[in-house]
């Protein structure tokens, strides 16, 4: 009753929220049709719908973070959250009422980017709902990620670790834009420590059908997705009682 | 019955004790009113008192339960109109009620209830954060009342509404006393003399003074509580 009650709050500040509507889904539609249209007119296979849908469809999810982290900081730099953290509501209840109303606005906003990909030419198959599927523990670490941020930042700070520079450094180090192998070195290895490239690539193989591939991404993201929300959620109890 | 016991209630903020060693009692349905002036302690104590600060040492009773032991149950019947007003912005007036009935498994109906109550009822429908400064205030102190606690926090619950506004509210108030144990604090003593049935100066984070209003003003060689209150917690801090 409680995590249903604050969870339909949460959803409907979402929502609300043309922020929400802009990034969520307005910009990667952007980027995805821009993208396209650059294909179609230059000789090389840069951004072919079966690698470019399912990495823009990964950098959609990067804002997630944004959103969770502006709404849990909001309401901690409120006196909001002190009205609630008066009441019967445990650390559980917040944490899955910030979560609940985030995975079904993850799963919406990829079906969204790979129909649209599908009307850009993406043929139509099953696999489509693999990559859905294979992208929830990704949209997972973004939530964590912005749990993380908004129990330790204000809402202005976590409009630019969030907005700016996560959904870049995402970006870069998930290979949306350009291949890892051409960076090679370095900058490959740190990229494939870090979960993004995974997410990316576990999402390329779950629209190939290559599940053998897919696992070992799957493993790693959600390896990551639970670290960091581990993180968020001992972070968050911390802060909930002044000590 | 006591509603509210406190004993030794300490806070410490890098070794300044700002709450210090604080004992009271309050009977069940009395409005109790505490006052000080800026950093006196006041806030402090309604934040241990209702949960959202762990005391450094001492404990606060609500009901016989205790803030510190057995928390769970001490916020089932407790409810706190923080000093900002502590709203969801993108709700509307009506979802903002809702939620807190959901929150504390209240019927859906509850929230009319304490619309009308408070007069909220034409703006049941507009976002929180699109009305007025005063009509966010008292949807804030709605949004307390409707799990209809046994205990209420109200932490400067009048700041910034105008003079009828405040007016409305302290008939609001009032019509809660005998039923529910109010904590009020305030810097409007007319406010306290009208509404309290005992009044608490603290001052550096000690309660100086308690008792009535003419109590205090008796204590104090005053015929005006103002001048009561000056004296009391004047006099305390220039020692």
């Amino acid at each position: 009753m409680r995590v249903s009650a604050f969870a339909r709050r949460n959803l409907k500040e979402l929502v609300r929220d043309p922020l929400t509507l802009f990034f969520g889904l307005g910009f990667p539609m952007v980027l995805l049709g821009l993208m396209t249209l650059i294909q179609r007119n230059v000789p090389v296979r840069i951004f072919e719908l079966d690698t470019l849908a399912p990495g823009i469809a990964l950098f959609g999810l990067t804002f997630l973070a944004l959103f969770s982290g502006l709404l849990v900081a909001k309401d901690r730099t409120s006196a909001f959250l002190a009205r609630l953290t008066a009441s019967p509501m445990t650390a559980a209840d917040f944490l899955l009422g910030y979560l609940l109303p985030m995975l079904p606005m993850a799963v919406g906003q990829t079906a969204i980017c790979l129909g649209a990909s599908v009307a850009l030419g993406l043929p139509l198959s099953w696999n489509l709902l693999a990559v859905v599927l294979a992208l929830i523990p990704s949209a997972l670490l973004f939530i964590a990620l912005g749990l993380l941020c908004g129990t330790l930042f204000n809402d202005r700070q976590v409009g630019g670790m969030c907005g700016a520079i996560l959904t870049n450094v995402a970006a870069w180090l998930a290979g949306i834009w350009f291949d890892l192998s051409l960076v090679g070195g370095t900058f490959r290895k740190v990229a494939y420590a870090l979960p993004f490239v995974h997410g990316a690539d576990g999402a390329k193989a779950a629209l190939a059908g290559d599940w053998g591939a897919l696992t070992g991404h799957l493993l790693w993201v959600s390896a990551w997705a639970a670290a960091v929300m581990a993180l968020a959620v001992w972070l968050f109890r911390r802060r909930l009682v002044e000590r | 019955m006591n509603a509210i016991e406190i004993v030794g209630l300490t806070k410490r903020y890098a070794g300044r004790r700002v709450v210090d060693s604080l004992e009271l009692t309050v009977p069940a349905g009395e409005l109790f009113a505490l006052l000080g002036v800026n950093g006196a302690g006041k806030s402090t104590t309604i934040k241990m008192l209702s949960c959202l600060t762990t005391p450094t040492a001492g404990d606060g009773l609500l009901m016989g339960r205790s803030v510190t032991k057995d928390s769970r149950r001490a916020k089932e019947i407790l409810a706190v109109s923080p000093q900002e007003t502590a709203i969801a912005p993108n709700l509307t007036a009506a979802e903002n009620l809702e939620l807190m009935a959901g929150i504390y498994g209240r019927p859906r109906e509850r929230a009319g209830q304490v619309m009308d109550q408070l007069g909220l009822g034409r703006w049941a429908r507009q976002r929180a954060r699109t009305l007025s400064g005063g009509w966010q205030r008292r949807l804030s102190i709605a949004m307390a009342l409707v799990s209809q606690p046994e205990v209420l926090f109200l932490d400067e619950p009048t700041l910034g509404l105008d003079v009828l506004a405040r007016r409305e509210l302290w008939g609001t108030i009032r019509g809660l006393k005998g039923r529910t144990t109010i904590i009020l604090t305030t810097h409007y003593l007319e406010e306290a003399e009208a509404l309290a049935d005992r009044i608490g100066i603290m001052d550096r984070g000690r309660l100086r003074a308690v008792g009535t209003a003419a109590e205090l003003k008796a204590l104090a060689g005053r015929d005006r509580f103002e001048d009561a209150f000056v004296a009391l917690a004047g006099e305390e801090a220039a020692s």
